[in-house]
């Protein structure tokens, strides 16, 4: 604080930590205790608002317990979210590993290019050409009937099929980003000293690189498996008939019930019980919050 | 187990940039040879080169008599201490020092027992539990060293490990790396930019600049008998004439130079007519009252340094020409003061004249 009003003067400094303020109050903090507050009122119709049976209660979140379809919804949107956050780590571990280790150092700039610009579209953009790309009888099935690997189209988007190619693809980079830090910040000689005394190149990386990396996969994790559970564009973009994800029975609460108590209910809900879920496997993998911070 | 290692005319380029210049050398079985040279000339790609990081170019390497081409760095029978030492921060010690036999498949407890014995041999025994962050520089060391002599290495590569370290302790895990090595009896090859370092643990040392091997002999060689202008400037202080060779009588040159004529020995390739370079070191430069018969300049002295055991006297001839004179304290002889006169002389047989280029003085990093 002392540091930045030496630096930018009064009013400066006052602008900014305003807007910072403003920012935080309006756009975050008042929105989301204005849903908390209604997430422990009833439903009710808007003359009756206010009145006798407008009472705090739990029943809002009870519905969700009382409920085995959105129970059964939640569980698989954690489990695929979880299956999500493997592929991802999966995915970009040997990338990250790559571009902080073994690419050439000229050629780096260009390969972060390359990655950044799918991002320059907007979600639903993308979203919406994957949709087209994984069509019955769109590009994908046409290139491999075309080059003879299969015989006949293949129903890409059936289950949760397309939510997850969809996720992957959408989210992979923010597991890239924190593995590639945490690689890059492991000395090279360490990985040339486990190679010298013998080890090979998968011991190297269990033993070595991957310990060196824990906090980055922890962060990268959390990052994918938080966007993923709370996603809505993919999961409605590319659902099956048999995809359904949490995130779309809050949806249907809000906007198609207009019930935003219980709407909001639902989103504290799954908030709570995410942070619970993700603290717990932290816990397991005895990774500590702090170490995700660095 | 100590093997030997041979470096048959190796060569290795970065793109158009030679490192390395067709190196060879022979180190025997239980050596402890040193390349020495200053920042930039090579001596580190040789070692990588030896512990399989980098293929050389051209040439051939052989670690006990079998060629080295085309095997990983973990299949060979090196251990490489870095000069970071690079251990690894996230195990304890005893795990950095078992790592090489984890990687082997032995079993845990034959593990800890290994690694209590190093720690015991490098003088470390309450050390197994701790971790790196825990140990002062001197201890990591040793324990790099553990971590290297765990996996039984035919031969030990070490990568400046002591320039890390402060004067006191350097000169201490000095004594300590010689003892290990003659336990040991491992081929240990050593790679510093500090002449005391090489002169003082080897067996042999290999002076190096610009990617070519300049000299290889044991200490007192180089020092005595530098084969070129390069290794006597690097290796030690000198006096440095530029002249020219202009007679040879009773084998030592009459050396012409612009504060009078010498004699001294001449250098490999040095004959009449040789543009050349006077060394001359200061324990040799005796400073007098009287003109001398033999080799003689008047100077003026311009500086006088009391070290305790030695006595280091700047003069200046009337040329402008700096010298350097160090004598023993005997504690009896009178010392010169600044403004004095007196003859700097010498004795032709331990003046040297060598061709060559001269070193820059490597600044100690």
């Amino acid at each position: 604080m002392k540091d930045l009003l030496n630096r930018y003067g009064v009013t400066l400094t006052t602008i900014f930590v305003a807007l910072t303020t403003f920012w935080l109050a309006m756009l975050v903090v008042l929105p989301n205790l204005y849903l908390f507050e209604n997430s422990f009122r009833p439903y009710l119709p808007v003359a009756e608002i206010g009145g006798p049976k407008d009472v705090y209660s739990l029943n809002n979140y009870l519905t969700f317990f009382q409920s085995p379809i959105h129970i059964s919804v939640f569980v698989w949107t954690i489990l695929y979210s979880s299956l999500v956050t493997l592929i991802c780590f999966a995915v970009a571990y040997p990338m990250a590993y790559y571009l902080a280790k073994v690419a050439n150092r000229r050629l780096l700039p260009t390969l972060f290019l390359l990655l950044f610009v799918p991002l320059w579209v907007s979600e639903v953009l993308r979203s919406f050409a994957w949709f087209i790309i994984l069509a019955l009888k769109g590009p994908l099935n046409f290139l491999l009937l075309g080059s003879g690997l299969i015989d006949a189209p293949v129903r890409w988007v059936t289950g949760y099929r397309g939510v997850m190619i969809g996720l992957v693809y959408t989210y992979v980079l923010f597991m890239l980003f924190p593995l590639y830090n945490a690689i890059s910040s492991l000395d090279t000689n360490q990985i040339e000293a486990a190679e010298d005394l013998g080890a090979p190149w998968w011991r190297i990386h269990w033993r070595v690189i991957l310990p060196h990396a824990k906090p980055g996969i922890a962060s990268g994790s959390v990052m994918v498996f938080m966007l993923s559970v709370g996603s809505i564009l993919v999961p409605t973009l590319l659902a099956s008939t048999t995809s359904r994800w949490f995130t779309e029975i809050i949806q249907q609460w809000m906007f198609e019930s207009q019930d935003w108590n219980t709407g909001s209910a639902y989103a504290f809900l799954l908030l709570i019980l995410c942070t619970v879920f993700v603290s717990l496997v932290m816990r397991v993998f005895r990774v500590s919050l702090s170490d995700i911070a660095k | 187990m100590s093997a030997g290692v041979e470096l048959d005319n190796v060569c290795a380029d970065f793109g158009t940039f030679r490192a390395v210049d067709n190196v060879a050398v022979n180190i025997q079985p239980g050596e402890f040879f040193s390349f020495l040279g200053p920042s930039g000339c090579g001596k580190t790609t040789i070692l990588r080169m030896i512990s399989g990081f980098i293929s050389p170019s051209q040439g051939v390497i052989r670690i006990g008599g079998k060629d080295m081409e085309g095997i990983r760095p973990n299949q060979r029978p090196t251990a490489l201490i870095f000069q970071n030492l690079a251990l690894f921060p996230l195990m304890s010690i005893w795990e950095n020092i078992a790592f090489g036999l984890e990687v082997r498949g032995v079993d845990k407890a034959k593990r800890r027992a290994r690694a209590e014995e190093l720690l015991r041999l490098v003088d470390l025994p309450d050390a197994a539990d701790k971790r790196v962050s825990q140990l002062s520089g001197g201890q990591k060391q040793r324990v790099a060293i553990a971590r290297a002599l765990a996996v039984e290495p035919s031969v030990m590569l070490l990568d400046e490990p002591l320039s890390a370290l402060d004067l006191k302790l350097r000169q201490h895990m000095r004594a300590e790396l010689r003892a290990i090595q003659k336990r040991t009896q491992v081929t240990f090859i050593y790679i510093t930019h500090d002449q005391g370092e090489a002169l003082a643990m080897s067996d042999r040392v290999g002076v190096m600049s610009h990617g070519k091997l300049q000299q290889v002999a044991a200490p007192q060689d180089i020092y005595n008998n530098p084969v070129n202008g390069f290794v006597a400037s690097f290796v030690g202080e000198n006096n440095i004439l530029p002249g020219e060779v202009s007679g040879v009588e009773q084998g030592l040159a009459r050396f012409t130079t612009a504060s009078g004529t010498f004699t001294a020995r001449m250098g490999p390739g040095v004959q009449s007519g040789t543009k050349a370079r006077l060394f001359l070191r200061p324990e040799h430069a005796r400073l007098a009252t009287e003109a001398g018969a033999g080799n003689s300049i008047a100077v003026e002295i311009t500086d006088v340094a009391f070290e305790g055991n030695f006595i280091t006297v700047h003069a200046r001839d009337e040329r402008g020409q700096s010298y350097l004179s160090e004598a023993r304290n005997d504690g009896s002889s009178a010392i010169p003061e600044r403004g004095d006169r007196r003859h700097l002389t010498f004795e032709g047989a331990q003046a040297v004249v060598l061709t060559g280029d001269i070193s820059a003085k490597d600044v100690d990093e």
